[in-house]
């Protein structure tokens, strides 16, 4: 079995580092930190944007982590095909950088959610859901204050006619409703696609559920999809 | 001189902030308020022989690029001696 290498950025104030880390090791593969003042990726297969506050969200949440050097090398490292996966703060410092469309604002009720949400896969075309069982609800948890997606009404036209929103707020029975939706994101989005697939960005925290210790293994079948997606591209290669 | 920057949330955007600072004062009895927007205030010192055109030419792009996100949010921008 080929062994994957993962890069789990690190920023001020990052603090789901570690637990992402320890995914990717649980699922077998390699995953190593690196600072976000580094200029260089190294020679690793995928990045993951870990969730955390990165410099303590100050101005906006992700609006400071953008400009740091290492997201320079994971922009190069995205334009160059390569998967890159942003969690909760992750996924709103892939948007501030221009990388995945619209942005995250304050939750609907202010509060900060804290909780289990079902998810329904919206498309298995993308390296992040090829994996995920046709119409299995993913059981992953959510912590965040700012989570509520927004986009103009052109933009999530094109989301949606392109088949980059992966993943929707849905309750229990798989229904998309308004009670289902942790924090107002419109078309209760929970996480999308870049228009060329190999970015994502996620509200909910996959490497929070990887283990039946910590009440759900649902998140690892985001993990395993990336790794079918290198996996394939290895052995496409080799062929 | 200084730069005084207002950010405030776009009109099409959600502003829970502002509908419950809205609501609080209507619980306090100011009851002709229709809507409240809740932003940010940024003020920038310069030095004193900048040149304010210039000034202001660097700071709008910074506004654009950085300090606001214009998916979200307006600003405006003064400079002052």
């Amino acid at each position: 079995m080929s062994i994957f290498r993962f890069a789990v950025i690190q920023f001020p104030a990052s603090n789901c580092d570690q637990d992402a880390v320890h995914a990717i090791r649980v699922l077998g593969h390699s995953a190593d930190y690196v600072w976000h003042k580094e200029a260089s990726l190294g020679n690793v297969d995928a990045v993951i944007i870990p969730g955390g506050f990165s410099y303590g969200d100050y101005l906006r949440t992700g609006a400071i982590a953008r400009f740091s050097p290492v997201m320079q090398a994971v922009r190069r490292f995205a334009e160059d095909g390569g998967l890159v996966l942003g969690i909760c703060n992750g996924f709103q410092i892939l948007c501030e950088a221009g990388m995945l469309p619209g942005a995250l604002i304050r939750n609907r009720s202010l509060q900060f959610r804290c909780e289990h949400v079902f998810l329904k896969t919206v498309t298995r075309d993308s390296p992040f859901t090829r994996s995920i069982p046709e119409g299995r609800l993913l059981k992953i948890p959510v912590a965040h204050g700012e989570g509520c997606y927004y986009a103009d009404e052109p933009t999530l036209k094109r989301l949606a006619s392109n088949g980059q929103i992966l993943w929707k707020y849905c309750d229990a029975s798989g229904q998309i409703t308004d009670s289902a939706n942790p924090n107002g994101s419109l078309l209760n989005i929970a996480g999308i696609c870049s228009e060329a697939r190999n970015v994502a960005g996620m509200m909910p925290h996959p490497e929070r559920a990887c283990e039946s210790i910590l009440g759900s293994e649902d998140g690892r079948m985001v993990f395993e999809s990336m790794i079918d997606t290198l996996r394939l591209a290895r052995t496409g290669a080799a062929a | 001189m200084k730069a005084k920057i207002i950010i405030t949330p776009k009109k099409a955007v959600l502003d829970p902030q502002g509908k419950t600072v809205q609501n609080a004062l209507a619980h306090l009895g100011y009851t002709d308020v229709t809507a409240v927007h809740v932003g940010k205030y940024i003020e920038i010192e310069l030095a004193s022989n900048t040149d304010p055109q210039r000034a202001r030419e660097a700071l709008d792009e910074a506004c654009y690029k950085f300090l606001s996100n214009p998916i979200i949010e307006d600003y405006h921008l003064e400079i002052v001696p």
